[in-house]
């Protein structure tokens, strides 16, 4: 079933998003209470690049016989890996035992550092970018949003997601929002199902495009990247995918200033919309709008095939 | 049946009366009245409210049958805020206010009640609904009286995706403009959409009547236009000016869709079957 969710402020203000979205995605918990996601973007700073990784899944951390010993291992490689390659590193957070936040400067080829440092058994690469911070693990938003310190994030934009898996494992792999790599501060959520997946997929990969999971939504990160790559502008690239893509989805997408909804042609899945002069506000259901402004708002539904951009 | 010359001679009121389909011919006696023998005994004029915000979807519902037990024949909500399921099974009659939004499956499985929402509604709106009126003043959602059987259901705003999907009867009004697959297998009843409707309008219907006032964005399998009688335009204008509401360029220019017919093949065998008759 899934609930997403999604907010932006306009002209440039900003607000304490990381609240707001723990709100949204708590109202929505009864859509899917497998894990919670947030991608949230900060105002960021010049120059500064802020990199999300993971070094272990939750499941292996309960049950594995020498991991907390791999999970230091592991970060100590990253940490090798980035000085190697020349990045910066000017701050580095745990934000739990298996999952990092750090801040480094780098002036050279970003993808292939990712590369580099993904090649690292175990590590998985959650975000890059100047503004975006990606956060997703087990549990409901209120768990997530706890252990994350998320709670006072101050910034422009954020989009979210709680997860029924039904296409694939409940893992922190297959948990939303994707971020589109290598593509700084592009990240997507999806609640639906892909029926053209492995076609897809299989091209993608072709030429050359880098899937972490089993997941049918990370396609949708993947196609909107692929379209990025080739020079389209973003809600070109959405109207596209309305075709290209098979199946039921109301997706969302955010990138370092822009906030896109796309709904398929059958309108199969829901999204509420919330749009005032400051404000825009999507969510699979009102409530979840409704737990950040209690008072009486004007809401619609957006109709099948609809794709529609918001700037921050 | 004598010459049929009046709608209500075609049994069109008492279908919303009781809930019967526009197929028979009937008129709805004081016994049968279609009230169940556990109604509770409620007078219009005892009025309640209460404020909902604070409260649980089933604390809520209860709250509303309590205040009915106890007579209250209209009761006020305030706050509920987008809930979901609110106001459900109500088979009693009873004047219900909404003042704000609900959220999904609102006022569904009703018989009898009028329901007033002062906001929107969320997906599958009045589901079910055997008898009685809800109008909703603003948007709503999709699945908009998804196989509703009876009553008035009224949207003055716009409503999403596959409105009235299985209508078995009733009468369900759009202010705007209405999704995709809307009327989608419709079997009885009248649809009465004032704005535009989305691809597949009457998809697949077996039966029943939708009169739009808009553009139709493409219509469904066996979804045809036929002509628009007086008797067509007379029911139109009692079931608007009912509601308040107007046809956008005049009754005169809507549009009424039935089924084709094409698809019924009830009576036909298949291959293997008629060999077995010949």
């Amino acid at each position: 079933m899934c609930g997403i969710a999604g907010l932006i402020w306009k002209g440039g203000v900003t607000s304490d998003i990381g609240s707001e979205m723990t709100q949204m995605l708590q109202a929505l918990k009864h859509r899917g209470p497998d894990s919670t996601g947030f991608a949230l973007y900060g105002k960021g700073e010049e120059g500064v690049h802020i990199l999300r990784f993971k070094v272990a899944e939750q499941e292996e951390m309960r049950t594995g016989f020498d991991i907390h010993k791999q999970v230091i291992e592991r970060k100590a490689a990253v940490d090798t890996r980035l000085e190697e390659m020349g990045a910066d590193v000017t701050a580095r957070e745990d934000a739990t035992e298996y999952a990092f936040r750090y801040h480094f400067k780098f002036g050279g080829d970003l993808t292939r550092l990712i590369d580099f440092i993904e090649d690292l058994e175990g590590v998985e690469i959650l975000s890059v970018g100047k503004g975006l911070e990606l956060i997703k693990d087990l549990g409901d938003a209120a768990i997530v949003s706890d252990q994350y310190g998320l709670n006072g994030f101050v910034g422009t934009h954020a989009i979210g997601h709680t997860r029924m898996a039904t296409e694939s494992d409940v893992d922190i792999r297959s948990a939303h929002p994707y971020w589109a790599y290598p593509f700084n501060d592009v990240s997507v959520v999806h609640n639906g199902q892909l029926t053209n997946y492995w076609t897809k997929r299989r091209d993608l990969e072709r030429r050359g495009h880098r899937f972490m999971s089993n997941c049918d939504s990370e396609l949708i990160a993947v196609y909107i990247a692929d379209r990025i790559d080739q020079g389209e502008e973003l809600e070109a690239a959405m109207t596209r995918s309305i075709d290209a893509l098979d199946g039921v989805f109301t997706y969302l997408v955010a990138t370092g200033n822009q906030l896109g909804m796309a709904k398929d042609v059958m309108g199969a899945k829901p999204m509420v919309l919330y749009e005032s002069d400051e404000f825009v506000g999507l969510a699979s259901e009102e409530v979840a709008i409704r737990s950040i402004f209690p008072r009486e708002i004007d809401t619609w539904d957006p109709y099948q095939g609809e794709v529609k951009v918001w700037a921050a | 049946m004598g010459s049929v010359t009046t709608s209500h001679d075609m049994g069109l009121h008492e279908e919303q009366l009781a809930g019967r389909t526009q197929q028979m011919y009937f008129s709805a006696t004081e016994e049968e009245n279609f009230t169940y023998p556990w109604a509770y005994e409620v007078d219009y004029a005892n009025s309640a409210e209460f404020d909902a915000a604070d409260l649980s979807i089933p604390e809520i519902n209860l709250r509303i049958r309590e205040l009915m037990q106890s007579g209250h024949g209209t009761i006020t909500v305030k706050n509920p805020r987008a809930k979901h399921s609110l106001g459900v099974g109500i088979l009693n009659r009873l004047n219900l206010n909404f003042e704000g939004s609900l959220g999904y499956f609102g006022c569904g499985l009703i018989d009898g009640p009028n329901v007033r929402i002062s906001g929107r509604v969320g997906w599958s709106c009045a589901e079910n609904m055997m008898a009685g009126t809800v109008v909703i003043e603003k948007n709503a959602g999709s699945l908009f009286g998804a196989a509703i059987r009876g009553g008035d259901l009224v949207c003055k705003g716009q409503a999403g995706a596959r409105v009235g999907i299985d209508q078995k009867g009733g009468t369900i009004i759009v202010g705007d403009s209405v999704g995709a697959f809307t009327g989608f297998m419709m079997q009885r009843g009248r649809m009465i959409i004032l704005g535009d409707a989305g691809d597949n309008l009457g998809d697949s219907m077996y039966d029943g009547t939708i009169y739009v006032a808009g553009k139709i964005a493409s219509l469904g399998v066996d979804c045809v236009e036929t002509e628009l009688t007086d008797l067509d335009k007379k029911y139109l204008k009692g079931k608007l000016d009912l509601y308040g509401m107007e046809a956008p360029n005049g009754i005169d220019s809507m549009v009424k869709l039935t089924s084709g017919k094409q698809l019924w093949n009830y009576d036909n065998l298949e291959p293997t079957e008629k060999k077995l008759v010949l």
